[in-house]
């Protein structure tokens, strides 16, 4: 979620879509190439490190630990036949985060010489010293295991930020000339790069250099019917992914075919955006959706999102607990409702899971940002809520003894704090295509691609909207429909969950900008799943006239 | 350091557009000190002062342009700045829709710097915290609340005449107050220039107030009610409005202002006559910067919708040129007037309707119609005979602003809001016939 957007702390890039866009991105403006160079070296950082951990030990900290981060993004913006903006920037600074009288502090600098980085240190001490007075009771940190020096990578084959800008923008121009050619009025395509490379270091012993690549690629094609003043929209089906360029390379292999094309571990945008135009287009002609009863046929695509918002963010043990009341909410599913070992979230076919370790993703990494292992946890199984989302100074809350690893910072200015892992929906044990699904169902509606989304603060209440609708009746689709929206409510919604295909449908998709805190940070975040069934969802027509 | 004056700030643009060998070149010094804090379940968080200054300088070749930035202003630092935009400039592409620098600007002068909120401690943040809690202590209900506070200042300057300085403080607070048993839930904020006249315990008090009295919500059935939406709750929908808002999408066809046929909907009658939409830089209740962020172009007082009359929509100057009509900038406020009704006065004179505290998760469903979707929250009750009668529990609506502004019954006294580091003045609107579509179980 991401409600509030601050418009101080935000990249402002003018020029795209109605009114431009906020990017939710620190940074410095620099050429490309400066985004290639190598950066500090990990002995320059650990002896950095070292620095911070002893100054802030010997001013009286607990525990200590250390983010040296450089941050990097690239974002080309283009619309039609022009290049809109193309943005570089660079961020490197370090984080300090601290235990003192039982009470974090913490304090960052982008000024890391020996005696500016110890500085740092000290204030951080100082911080915490003085929330002290503030603080009810000590925190309470699940112990983790010094990893002594080690390395991690995103498994990219081609860093993008290696390709130069002008094969970028030629490919651009070819997508936005596919979209044109197949009927679009507009076109706005855009790929945004990241690469986190952090170096974190901690009093328990671990020195831990992590190389994080991210990609996306978004495009949005527009027709319009000007004889009735009308317009018509469709969005590209790339995901955000956490992998090199080589994921618009487009394989065949990646490719399924069915309505539409859509895409697994790769993604043909040029292809995409001929299909958009096309399908836009027909959007003008298509039928406007009776409100009533359907059952769901929801491609992962979609049901990515709505993955996301009920059931990844109210299983975040920060919300639960309030810790967030004022800004992104509280969250329905209580400690007691845990606690119970009874609370049928979903059917019994529903199995979801956390992961940080998911190849491709975008929280993919080797350690989180307090030095913790990550790992794969479940979170329902078999319909029933069995675990949360936690970090180091939360597992108690929960009897348990060991950090879930999803700790993250945006950026080495930020605190962090807990985010949501990967959460993703298992697939269906038994053989089952979206095609068997679809000839399952009598009166339904199949959809694809994350529309408008928006759930209420504990979330309950929840409506989506999507890409592309097909309505299906008796187990055949009968043709393109709009105006569609489905309501309804969480635990309803997911004991509805009649059934889930195999694995060979399971696909990740993802968010890029996620909100959380105040002041607000984003984080990126996947979610897998194979297209899914739910029965009898409440679909409303989202069509009004104004004068 | 963070806070430049006037002269200081000229001293500097003036050096590093000296350093220029481009054709043209801009420079735009800012600078902040936020400070905050965060507390929730009645105990303190997190807290913290950033401090951030820095020189963004553009330089220009035709029409390309480059930008570099930097955060030490030596001799050597600021040549080195604006040589490296001159090199990013060289590299770039060719913008075919760049405009020329603008010449020197006449900005309004603006006094929106509040002495007490420059001086702010940490101990008076911790204090607005404390006052807040005490506040939810003394209802036996939890509080979770955010203060942050600025300090700003911005100079623009550019090789054709330009300069300006403007300096800036602001204050926004939020709280919300939830009852031990989870079953109430108030919100209220106060968004200030001088924090001198921000009462956190005061603002708390109506939050939690508002969370004692929305326990045991009643379930309503959705459909159309007679709503009034406190400002807040109005604010969220018609940024979305206001956003969306712009000459050159609705020329393109693709925006709820675009004409049947072609064009916009400039000089229609779209909305009930007594909506009346401006900005104005020099408001006294919402002092804002006097230049556009985009191009430094002047802002002074502008209609945008006049007894219910689209009169103007933001356009650039590239869109301007190619239209042949007049460039106008984007707003650094936003003033929507009212009447002089209070909330209560609203209340009492109102049969049967729904009071609406704060809208929430607002998002876009059909850009045609401006169709929006968000849900009621922290604080919604049921109105009958000119009284509170019950709260209600929360609902889902499915409404467009441009419906709901067609749809007023009366509109009260405006206030200050906060929109995101953006302020506005807005009324609470009584509107009939308001789409609640769903009800929620959210508290």
């Amino acid at each position: 979620m991401d409600t509030r957007i601050d418009r101080r702390r935000f990249l402002k890039i003018a020029g795209v879509g109605a009114s431009g866009i906020l990017l939710p991105v620190y940074g410095t403006p620099v050429t490309a190439a400066q985004l290639t160079n190598e950066g500090m070296d990990a002995r320059s950082k650990k002896a950095l490190a070292d620095v911070v951990l002893n100054t802030a030990r010997k001013a009286g900290a607990s525990y200590t630990d250390v983010r040296i981060g450089r941050y990097l993004n690239q974002f080309v913006i283009t619309r039609e036949t022009r290049v809109e903006n193309i943005v570089n920037t660079e961020s490197f600074g370090a984080g300090i985060r601290v235990i003192a009288d039982g009470t974090w502090g913490f304090a960052a600098t982008n000024d890391l010489t020996p005696d500016g980085i110890a500085k740092a240190a000290r204030q951080a001490v100082a911080v915490a010293r003085a929330n002290a007075k503030y603080q009810k009771e000590p925190v309470q940190l699940a112990p983790v295991k010094g990893v002594g020096e080690v390395s991690w990578q995103t498994p990219i084959e081609k860093n993008a930020f290696e390709v130069p800008i002008s094969e970028k923008v030629d490919f651009l121009m070819e997508v936005n000339n596919a979209a044109m050619v197949a009927g679009a009025d507009f076109i706005n395509s855009t790929l945004y790069l990241v690469n986190e490379q952090k170096y974190f270091a901690s009093s328990d012993g671990s020195y831990i250099d992590q190389d994080v690549h991210r990609l996306w690629a978004p495009m949005t094609v527009t027709a319009v019917d000007k004889k009735s003043g009308t317009f018509k929209t469709r969005n590209g089906f790339s995901d955000p992914v956490g992998r090199g360029y080589e994921y618009l390379d487009g394989r065949e292999a990646d490719k399924i075919h069915g309505q539409t094309v859509l895409y697994r571990n790769s993604y043909d945008m040029i292809e995409d955006a001929r299909l958009a135009a096309q399908q836009a287009r027909a959007k003008h002609g298509a039928k406007s959706i009776k409100p009533g009863q359907y059952d769901l046929v929801l491609d992962p695509s979609h049901l990515m999102l709505t993955i996301h918002e009920s059931v990844g963010h109210p299983l975040e043990l920060d919300r639960v607990l309030g810790y967030e009341a004022n800004y992104a909410g509280t969250s329905f599913a209580t400690l007691d409702k845990w606690r119970s070992g009874k609370f049928q979230y979903g059917s019994d076919k529903v199995n979801i899971f956390a992961d940080k370790t998911q190849p491709g993703s975008l929280g993919a990494v080797g350690y989180d940002d307090e030095g913790v292992k990550t790992k794969r946890w479940d979170l329902i199984k078999n319909g029933i809520l069995v675990n949360y989302q936690a970090i180091r100074d939360q597992v108690h809350m929960l009897d348990q003894k060991e950090s879930h690893g999803c700790c993250y910072a945006d950026s080495w200015s930020s605190v962090q704090f807990q985010r949501m892992p990967n959460v993703s929906l298992a697939p269906g044990e038994k053989k089952y295509s979206p095609k068997d699904m679809i000839r399952d169902v009598e009166k339904g509606i199949y959809i694809i691609g994350r529309g408008s989304y928006s759930i209420d603060q504990q979330r309950y209440n929840f409506q989506f909207g999507g890409q592309l609708f097909y309505e299906i009746k008796n187990g055949e689709i009968v043709g393109q429909v709009e105006d569609v929206a489905y309501q309804s409510n969480t635990q309803e919604f997911w004991n509805a969950c009649s059934a889930i295909c195999d694995s060979s449908d399971y696909r990740l998709g993802g968010t890029f900008f996620d909100g959380k805190g105040q002041p607000s940070q984003v984080s990126a975040v996947s979610h897998g799943c194979s297209t899914a069934r739910f029965d009898k969802v409440n679909v409303i027509n989202t069509k009004r006239r104004i004068s | 350091m963070a806070i430049l004056s006037r002269s200081e700030a000229k001293q500097i643009l003036d050096k590093v557009l000296k350093y220029s060998k481009a054709e043209a070149a801009s420079a735009q010094l800012s600078g902040s000190e936020t400070g905050n804090i965060r507390y929730a379940r009645n105990s303190v968080s997190t807290s913290g002062i950033v401090n951030d200054i820095e020189l963004v300088v553009e330089a220009r070749f035709g029409k390309k342009s480059g930008i570099a930035t930097i955060n030490e202003f030596s001799d050597a630092a600021l040549e080195k700045v604006m040589r490296r935009a001159e090199e990013l400039a060289k590299l770039s592409p060719d913008n075919p829709e760049s405009m020329p620098l603008l010449g020197a600007q006449k900005y309004l002068p603006v006094n929106a710097f509040a002495k007490s909120t420059a001086e702010i401690t940490p101990d008076q943040r911790a204090k607005a915290a404390a006052d807040s809690i005490a506040a939810a202590k003394k209802q036996k209900v939890v509080a979770a609340g955010f203060l942050e506070d600025t300090r700003t200042f911005a100079a623009v300057a550019n090789t054709e005449g330009l300069f300006g300085y403007h300096a800036s403080t602001s204050a926004n607070f939020t709280v919300t107050m939830r009852t031990e048993n989870g079953q109430g839930s108030g919100w209220a904020q106060s968004d200030v220039t001088d924090f001198a006249t921000m009462d956190t315990g005061a603002t708390s008090r109506i939050a939690a107030q508002k969370a004692v009295e929305s326990q045991q919500a009643r379930a309503l059935e959705p459909g159309k009610y007679t709503v009034i939406l406190e400002p807040s709750a109005v604010s969220g929908l018609l940024g979305f409005m206001m956003w969306s808002a712009d000459a050159r999408t609705a020329d393109e066809g693709r925006s709820f202002m675009s004409k049947k046929g072609g064009g916009n909907r400039i000089g229609e009658k779209m909305f009930d006559k007594r909506v009346h939409l401006y900005s104005d830089p020099t408001d006294p209740n919402v002092p804002a910067q006097p230049w556009s962020d985009e191009d430094h172009m002047a802002l002074s007082r502008i209609d945008w919708i006049k007894n219910g009359v689209v009169r103007n929509l933001p356009r650039s100057r590239y869109w301007a040129q190619k239209t042949k009509a007049e460039p106008v900038p984007r707003p650094s406020n936003l003033i929507m007037a009212g009447g002089d009704k209070s909330t209560e006065q609203l209340i009492k004179e109102t049969r049967r309707g729904v009071l609406v505290t704060r809208t929430w998760y607002i998002r876009m469903v059909d850009p045609q119609s401006l169709l929006l979707t968000g849900l009621t929250r922290d604080g919604t009750f049921y109105i009958e005979n000119g009284k509170i009668k019950y709260p209600i529990k929360n609902f889902r609506f499915n409404e467009s602003p441009v419906i709901m502004l067609n749809n007023i019954e009366d509109m009260g006294r405006p206030q200050r809001v906060g929109m995101g580091g953006f302020s506005a003045m807005i009324p609470a609107l009584k509107v009939r016939d308001f789409t609640f579509s769903s009800l929620s179980d959210a508290v």
